[in-house]
């Protein structure tokens, strides 16, 4: 199995994320970075399944230089190589400049299988698996909870999460898969694993070397633009219901306006 | 404020980070629970030892991470700094794997080596009795050499049985396989006659796997701190150890056990380091928030110059474990700096684990916080692995023979 797994380096998933304010793009200089945490249980995905079948695990991101750190991630968790793709004309693109370029990369390595997360903690989009099977000509599965790959009849079978249970869904390989949280448990890196990691093939291209034209890429051409930004605002004070003997009766009509019963 | 480290090489520097992601994730959430309901977390022994960090001090050949002790002991120091409890256990893990590693004969470590630093196994050392703690010359356990089949003619090959209790053993039913001591009869005269067998050959070192039959595993001690890790007596009965797991030569095991506990004592001192900066780091917190008479507790002269006098001491204690760690790395004899390591490392710990009890008033006698549980942890350090009565004995000893 050939298997492709795309990551992102995002802000920390607790610092308060912010724009830029120059170019209103993500504030990356101002916060930790780190290997988005849903991208952690699509590498493990893609660990476990080489680890079934064999074959090779390769590491995909497009990011500034510093998403070096999480690619090296990656591959001290055990992936094999990797490959970054970095350009500053590639900064501000949006996701279906994004989606182009990683599909230029993805389609040099013609993977069997391309495995992404649900999301990126950042953007939160969540479109990004969707674009690459439609740039790839793949077909897709989404929300998988469970993935089984059988490779003789080329063809993978995930379960889909469901609000009330899973479906079975199948498809050909090639294909592209999302996972949920509940796939696994992402393993840690291992100490020989960062040593290992520093000798594994990493492939930095350009947007030239991706074959792509600069003016396809970046802020000046992307086709979705942020006019402006405002901070979160405040949390409203909650609802204070004095409990005159129908303390019960209200919690449960405050729930059921919330939807939540 | 975290402990600003000064490492010697980036391969270091990235270990310490790994350290900092796993513990922050699989120990700090769990300490304080673990510790009040004295449940042992064997998980988060396996996933240290996966990550590679229950064999750092040992060479690549044999499994290890081929680390100094100037690393491994900052490694222990953030495991610590989370749960000494786990700090304790990984140094003791070492200490136990530390016999066959120095004094196992090529084809030993060739076979047992990798299995016991593959951070799948734990390990336990077996060295103290009721009565031989700090005197373990006067131990009473007894490994006799087993009657073997007369036909193969070789006494050594028949193995031995050990009969005996020791006490106060880490990780005691836990672990999976049990560093013991135990007296043996003279090599010389095995073999010979009845007598002969039984004459006092000193003591000797064996490598005994846990479910070996004849282990008595007692219940762990009610103890005041640390109370996540069992600490137990276990009875040997007439327990079988064959001929190939004896560790080194018949009635070296003394030897052994003294330069295993060299060593021990700077893991030790490494974990007494992370504790106190612990205590510290939380009493500082505290005293920057906790305001009194309109300002924060930090700004009184006072309570400021207490908790200077903490940060000294964590420093100087750090320094001290680190500067005899680098002796041990250059090859250099290193048994009274650790000694003085032990010594100063676990004093600093009681006292800053005291102190920031005091910091934080109160709140700090309550269980509500871990400073007292920090303050409970800390005592036992000043006790084991050569109570800091016996640190003295061994620097004055070193001192007279100058």
């Amino acid at each position: 199995m050939n298997i492709v797994v795309t990551v992102k380096q995002v802000p920390d998933t607790w610092a308060e994320k912010k724009l830029d304010a120059s170019d209103r793009t993500t504030d990356r200089k101002s916060v930790d970075n780190v290997m988005n945490e849903m991208d952690e249980y699509g590498v493990e995905e893609a660990l476990r399944i080489k680890e079934a079948h064999g074959g090779e695990v390769t590491v995909v991101t497009m990011g500034p230089q510093k998403a070096v750190e999480t690619i090296r991630k990656a591959l001290s968790m055990g992936a094999d190589k990797a490959v970054h793709l970095t350009d500053d004309a590639l900064h501000g693109s949006d996701a279906l400049q994004t989606s182009k370029a990683l599909a230029k990369v993805i389609a040099t390595l013609s993977p069997d299988l391309v495995i992404t997360a649900t999301e990126a903690s950042d953007a939160r989009g969540g479109v990004m698996g969707a674009l690459l099977a439609e740039r790839l000509g793949l077909p897709q599965l989404t929300l998988a909870r469970k993935v089984t790959v059988d490779p003789a009849a080329g063809t993978v079978q995930i379960e889909r999460q469901a609000d009330n249970g899973y479906a079975l869904v199948e498809a050909s390989l090639p294909a592209v898969v999302g996972v949920v949280e509940k796939i696994n448990e992402p393993r840690y890196p291992s100490f020989k694993g960062i040593m290992a990691a520093k000798k594994k093939p990493l492939t930095t291209l350009g947007v030239g070397e991706a074959g792509l034209d600069a003016s396809e890429v970046g802020l000046a051409s992307a086709g979705s633009k942020v006019d402006d930004a405002e901070p979160r605002p405040p949390r409203q004070s909650g609802t204070i219901v004095k409990d005159e003997g129908d303390g019960g009766a209200k919690i449960a009509e405050f729930l059921a306006t919330q939807k939540l019963i | 404020m975290p402990a600003e480290r000064l490492l010697p090489t980036d391969e270091a520097r990235e270990l310490l980070g790994l350290v900092a992601d796993i513990t922050d994730q699989e120990l700090e959430p769990r300490a304080s629970i673990d510790e009040a309901a004295s449940q042992f977390p064997r998980k988060a022994f396996t996933v240290l030892g996966r990550a590679g960090l229950l064999g750092l001090p040992f060479s690549e050949e044999v499994g290890g991470g081929g680390q100094p002790y100037e690393v491994y002991l900052q490694v222990l120091e953030e495991i610590a700094y989370r749960w000494a409890a786990v700090g304790v256990g990984v140094s003791v893990h070492v200490m136990s794997c530390f016999p066959l590693d120095r004094f196992g004969s090529p084809a030993q470590r060739a076979e047992l080596l990798p299995s016991l630093l593959a951070g799948d196994l734990l390990g336990a050392y077996c060295l103290s009795e009721s009565h031989a703690g700090s005197d373990p010359a006067a131990m009473m356990t007894r490994a006799t050499v087993a009657p073997g089949d007369p036909a193969a003619g070789d006494a050594a090959d028949a193995g031995f049985r050990i009969s005996g209790t020791k006490a106060w053993v880490t990780h005691g039913g836990v672990a999976d396989f049990y560093t013991v001591f135990a007296r043996t009869p003279s090599a010389a005269s095995a073999g010979d006659t009845p007598a002969a067998k039984t004459a006092d050959g000193g003591i000797s070192c064996f490598l005994v796997d846990a479910g070996t039959s004849g282990l008595d595993f007692y219940p762990p001690e009610h103890k005041m701190g640390l109370t996540a890790s069992p600490t137990t007596q276990i009875g040997f009965n007439d327990v079988p150890v064959p001929a190939a797991r004896l560790v080194g030569a018949r009635g070296q095991g003394l030897t052994i056990a003294l330069t295993a506990l060299d060593s021990g004592r700077l893991g030790i001192a490494a974990v007494a380091v992370g504790l106190a900066q612990r205590a510290l780091d939380d009493a500082v917190a505290y005293a920057q928030e906790r305001r009194t008479f309109g300002k924060a507790i930090i700004d009184h002269q006072g309570l400021g110059f207490l908790l200077a006098d903490m940060a000294a001491a964590v420093e100087s204690a750090r320094a001290t474990t680190l500067a005899a760690a680098r002796r041990r790395d250059h090859g250099l004899p290193f048994s009274r700096q650790a000694s003085i390591a032990k010594l100063v490392a676990t004093d600093a710990a009681m006292k800053v684990t005291e102190d920031a009890v005091q910091v934080l008033g109160g709140a700090g006698y309550t269980r509500d916080h871990p400073a007292e549980r920090y303050m409970r942890e800390a005592k036992v350090m000043q006790i084991f692995e050569g109570t800091n009565q016996i640190q003295r004995l061994v620097i004055s000893r070193h001192l007279a023979r100058s």
